[in-house]
């Protein structure tokens, strides 16, 4: 996939998909002698597709959604939006992290505020915005709240909500429902595909979680184990509206087990070759 | 719970020890003056204005040197964490000068800015700056690299980043070296006016000794003490309210 084709698609929409050509990532060392974390990794993620990253622990989900952010530098290979090459992090890639990076020292609220008015929205907006995303994620009450005062569980959903606030065309969450509980976990689950349905953007979407994945996802790239490749990309052929109710369907079912089979020969392999 | 007064008992009995020890005369009064003849000498010294024209002099050239230490001290740590060759150039100064007593400087700088204000001043300034750098430059170093991230993809610029995120992060460590540096402010001041003053607390206790005048210095020395102890405890509630933040 060529920098060609997503200008070509972006004439109908306004949306971005990511193109990612050949790119490979290793850690420690500046001339590609310590640890590989990615490995040649093609990956053509469409415009306003809800993209899930499934792999075993330590596969390189992380550094890839750091590349595509542009936090790290890249390597080898290219990342392409429609913006072109990805070479530094931008308001247009926003990005959700496993370990939430709230600011400590500003409340909620303020966390919140502080992307909205770096999107150059008024003060008086940006409050109200924000205090939409709080209600969204269940914090009204904790607006004021320092993140040291909050849960796991809570600091997550703050952190989902400051990124979702800015409306980014890429989103990039890394195990954003990680530490919450069953409930809470599904009632974002629910909101975050309604959310990607009213706003068509581009998800990548990394998670453990084989039910999930299949919940949220268009389409589901399966990593293997270190040094991560993309090992399958699987389309999940459910309707696009996504109530509770379709966890118990056959599809469903049949699908998840399919890809838990795949996700777990990798994690088997990711287990001998530890030995 | 454990009273704010309670915890001051201590020093209460240490007074009492103290009295109790001249009284019973095993230290000659010459060597140790007892507490309330000291106390006696210091409303001596307070009615003729002496003590405060002096704390006043003293003051005011700690309070120059301190603020401009800590403007500098921060400016230079940020830019020290920041920008390579800037940190390449001065950490090894830093670090070389960190650990020497700036009271050795004492003589350079007399000779340098002469016996006026300034030469008390740069002294204070010189021993305040380096535990300033090193503070704020170790505390924006040490900034989560996460929240960094977060500013640049919410669409923070790079100076954003360093006045939104960095400096709000590092403000613990920078509080920390403001707080050794205030400290150090109180010793040089006095040390300093010890050698090169022709006022000042540190001139007083000196020139008081000299003369033998020991109650009147032993009140001066405890009001240096208690200045300098007053001085910490408003910073230190100061710095406790700017990271509230950091209270669970
Ligand atoms: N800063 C780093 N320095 C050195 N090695 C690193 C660094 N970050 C990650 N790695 C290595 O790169 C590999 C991929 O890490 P990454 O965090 O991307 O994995 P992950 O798939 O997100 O894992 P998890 O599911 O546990 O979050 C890991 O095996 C790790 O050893
Ligand atoms: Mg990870």
């Amino acid at each position: 996939m060529t920098m060609a084709a997503i200008q070509d698609r972006s004439h109908a929409d306004s949306g971005t998909g990511i193109v990612i050509d050949g790119v490979s990532h290793s850690y420690g060392s500046r001339h590609g002698s310590g640890v590989l974390a990615l490995d040649n990794i093609n990956l053509d993620i469409r415009e306003n597709e809800f993209h899930a990253l499934l792999g075993p622990s330590g596969c390189g989900k992380s550094t890839l959604l750091y590349l595509i952010g542009g936090f790290i530098p890249i390597q080898q290979g290219t990342i392409a939006t429609r913006k072109g090459k990805v070479t530094a992090p931008g308001p247009e890639r926003s990005i959700v992290f496993q370990n939430f990076a709230l600011f400590p020292w500003k409340t909620v609220l303020q966390n919140i505020v502080y992307g909205l008015k770096k999107q150059g929205i008024g003060a008086a907006e940006a409050e109200s915005r924000a205090r939409e995303f709080i209600n969204l994620v269940q914090l009204k009450g904790f607006e004021n709240a320092y993140p040291s005062q909050l849960s796991g569980g809570m600091q997550q959903r703050a952190a989902i909500a400051r990124t979702l606030a800015v409306d980014p065309e890429i989103l990039l969450m890394d195990e954003p429902f990680g530490a919450l509980d069953a409930q809470t976990r599904r009632v974002m689950q629910e909101e975050l595909r309604a959310i990607w349905q009213r706003s068509r953007k581009t998800v990548v979407f990394v998670t453990h979680d084989v039910h999930e994945a299949v919940f949220l996802a268009d389409r589901i790239s399966i990593m293997s184990a270190r040094p991560g490749r993309i090992q399958h990309v699987i389309d999940v052929n459910l309707p696009q509206d996504r109530g509770e109710e379709i966890l118990e369907r056959p599809e469903f079912l049949e699908l998840s087990e399919r890809i838990w089979r795949l996700v777990r020969e990798q994690a088997i392999s990711a287990s001998r070759g530890e030995h | 719970m454990y009273s704010p007064i309670l915890r001051y008992v201590p020093l209460l009995l240490m007074l009492v020890f103290w009295q109790l020890l001249t009284v019973s005369g095993l230290v000659p009064p010459e060597m140790l003056p007892g507490p309330l003849t000291v106390a006696g000498a210091l409303w001596d010294l307070i009615v003729s204005g002496e003590l405060v024209t002096n704390a006043v002099r003293s003051l005011s050239r700690a309070a120059a040197g301190l603020v401009a230490a800590i403007v500098v001290g921060i400016a230079a740590g940020l830019f020290m964490a920041t920008f390579r060759p800037f940190r390449l150039l001065v950490n090894p100064i830093v670090q070389i000068f960190y650990p020497m007593p700036k009271s050795a400087l004492i003589p350079l700088v007399m000779i340098w800015f002469g016996l006026g204000d300034s030469s008390k001043i740069f002294l204070i300034f010189l021993g305040c700056l380096l535990p300033v750098i090193v503070s704020t430059y170790n505390g924006a170093r040490g900034v989560n690299h996460f929240f960094r991230w977060s500013a640049a993809s919410l669409g923070a610029t790079k100076w954003e980043v360093l006045r939104e995120v960095v400096i709000p992060a590092a403000m613990p460590d920078i509080l920390a070296g403001c707080r050794t540096a205030l400290a150090f402010s109180f010793i040089l001041m006095v040390s300093s006016e010890f050698v090169i003053a022709k006022d000042g607390v540190g001139f007083l206790i000196s020139s008081l000794g000299d003369s033998g005048t020991y109650p009147a210095m032993f009140a001066v020395i405890f009001t240096v003490a208690a200045a300098g102890f007053a001085a910490d405890r408003l910073y230190a509630a100061f710095a406790r309210n700017q990271l509230r933040w950091r209270e669970p």
